[in-house]
């Protein structure tokens, strides 16, 4: 914290204020000349009255019923997310239907909410020498930082975009291995964006 | 006899459903019609349109803990809900949606008030002497709630509607001045049977500007509406009178603030629109069956126009301070209000 300024530290003064320049003036946007209109006796009743300026408010009222209006009805209607958004994480697969992931515990460290369980065993495979016996992930837990995807050097944990996944109980939520890669199934057409 | 009675048993008891009924459907179409006016769609999910929303708002508030607080005043604390109910449903009694129709040589009359073939002599009397009853639930509510903001919310409830319940009157002084009876029917017909000045149907609207304007300002603040919700601010009293009251209690209460806004909507149409009639509408024209439900349809239109306007001035005008209401009340409107009755009686030859 020592690069922060002290809390005694004060805003120096701007330099017209020490030097007694003149305060500089900055471009206004131009504008007609401004009129003053003194209402005549009539007009300044008719305003008293606000019966035309409440019928103007009511008929403004009025006419928002026929307008656009901005709900999006789900689930009828799905919300287009943003391609960076970040939601249900995915164990993506290599082309012969494998996890990618070698169980190298990286983004079960990076992880600032611990929700990354990894059980690491020796891989069947030989190109690789570990793969996630059990890789559980809760989902309730998970604070949808993208930690995990930035540090697994195999771009095997993603975040999708998918937002609408529920369950009935904590535990349910707890994703195991084998629903994580039922997700990559799921969104396997959808090309991750570069994100950072 | 009998049948009288049973006529008038009848009578009550459509009535009755159909308010509570359009209080439904009122509720609903002020969430929707709120939801338009600020570009979102209000309830659209329950059945067609979410026209069962007041069904299933009602179902979820039954089934809700019906509260009752300590220390609370508990006769005054259980009758209030009803208080604010009644009268609203009571002021019905004496609109009319019809003209009086002849089944079996016996006249009927389509309205609520009167047995028999003998109409309400009182007439608006009895609306001006109900209404001015709606303060007393709204008090007794926030006084028995032995909460400080209900409280508040009751002070300011009674202070508005006896200086508006003054204007409410004076403004309806000229109709009568120049219908001669204080019966509606004769209210309604008279504005149905010429024209003013061969294009304009001689409806009090036109005849009567002013009282019109007047009645509509008294009318929003009887019924506790936006520009003057002055009992139930959120913002300042969390909920006003009703703040402690919970389920069905609380729904009453809710009832009756629409029923309010239907039966004054009704008044309204009845007084200053026309009622159930359009000019030339007789039975020659259409004939003797079609005439009471033409009416009647034309009635419910009407009133439901008025009701749309009530929505629509809740939605965007915004609450006036308390002084402000004062000052409307008593510097502006009630001079208006006798303004208009002098200004009837100068200009009465003119419209006869």
């Amino acid at each position: 914290m020592s690069h922060l300024p002290s809390p005694q530290f004060k805003v120096p003064p701007p330099d017209y204020v020490r030097s007694k320049l003149p305060r500089p003036t900055y471009d206004t946007p131009k504008r007609g000349p401004q009129k003053s209109v003194r209402l005549g006796r009539v007009d300044q009743w008719w305003q008293k009255l606000m019966l035309p300026g409440l019928i103007k408010t009511v008929w403004t009222g009025i006419t928002h019923i026929w307008q656009k209006k901005f709900t999006v009805q789900w689930p009828e209607e799905v919300r287009e997310v943003s391609p960076n958004y970040r939601f249900v994480h995915r164990l993506n697969k290599d082309e012969k239907g494998r996890p990618k992931c070698v169980a190298c515990f990286l983004c079960q460290t990076a992880c600032p909410a611990n929700c990354i369980r990894i059980e690491g065993a020796k891989a069947p495979w030989p190109d690789r020498e570990k793969y996630p016996v059990r890789f559980d992930l809760n989902e309730l837990r998970c604070i949808y930082c993208g930690m995990c995807e930035e540090a697994c050097p195999e771009d095997a944990i993603e975040l999708t975009r998918i937002y609408s996944f529920v369950g009935t109980t904590r535990d349910e939520m707890i994703y195991n291995k084998e629903q994580l890669l039922e997700i990559f199934d799921l969104t396997r057409d959808e090309k991750h964006p570069q994100r950072w | 006899m009998m049948t009288d009675i049973l006529i008038a048993v009848i009578r009550v008891l459509i009535v009755f459903g159909i308010i509570n009924l359009m209080a439904g459907l009122l509720l609903w179409s002020e969430r929707r019609i709120s939801g338009l006016m600020q570009d979102r769609w209000g309830p659209n999910r329950v059945g067609p349109m979410g026209l069962m929303q007041p069904l299933a708002d009602t179902i979820k508030l039954i089934f809700k803990e019906d509260i009752t607080p300590r220390n609370v005043d508990k006769l005054l604390y259980y009758i209030a809900p009803a208080m604010t109910l009644v009268p609203a449903i009571l002021a019905f009694s004496i609109v009319p949606f019809g003209d009086p129709i002849e089944i079996d040589g016996r006249r009927v009359l389509m309205q609520v008030a009167g047995l028999g073939d003998s109409n309400l002599e009182l007439g608006i009397l009895f609306f001006i002497a109900v209404a001015s009853l709606e303060i007393y639930g709204i008090i007794f509510g926030a006084w028995a709630s032995n909460n400080k903001y209900s409280l508040l919310g009751g002070i300011r409830s009674a202070a508005q509607m006896l200086s508006y319940e003054l204007f409410l009157g004076a403004s309806i002084i000229g109709v009568i001045m120049l219908t001669g009876s204080l019966r509606l029917v004769d209210i309604v017909q008279q504005q149905n049977d010429h024209l003013l000045f061969g294009f304009l149907p001689a409806w009090n609207i036109f005849r009567q500007p002013l009282g019109f304007l007047v009645f509509c300002v008294a009318a929003f603040a009887e019924t506790n509406r936006m520009p003057f919700d002055l009992p139930e601010s959120e913002q300042e009293l969390v909920g006003g009178y009703h703040t402690e009251y919970s389920s069905m209690k609380f729904v009453m209460f809710f009832i009756a603030e629409y029923a309010a806004v239907f039966t004054l909507s009704a008044l309204i149409a009845t007084i200053f629109l026309g009622g159930y009639g359009w000019p030339g509408l007789t039975s020659d024209l259409v004939g003797p069956t079609w005439l009471p439900i033409i009416q009647a349809l034309t009635f419910m239109f009407k009133t439901l126009l008025v009701c749309f306007v009530f929505i629509a001035v809740r939605w965007t005008v915004s609450r006036f301070r308390y002084d402000q209401v004062m000052r409307l009340g008593w510097k502006v409107m009630l001079p208006i209000a006798f303004l208009n009755i002098l200004l009837t009686g100068a200009l009465m030859p003119l419209f006869r």
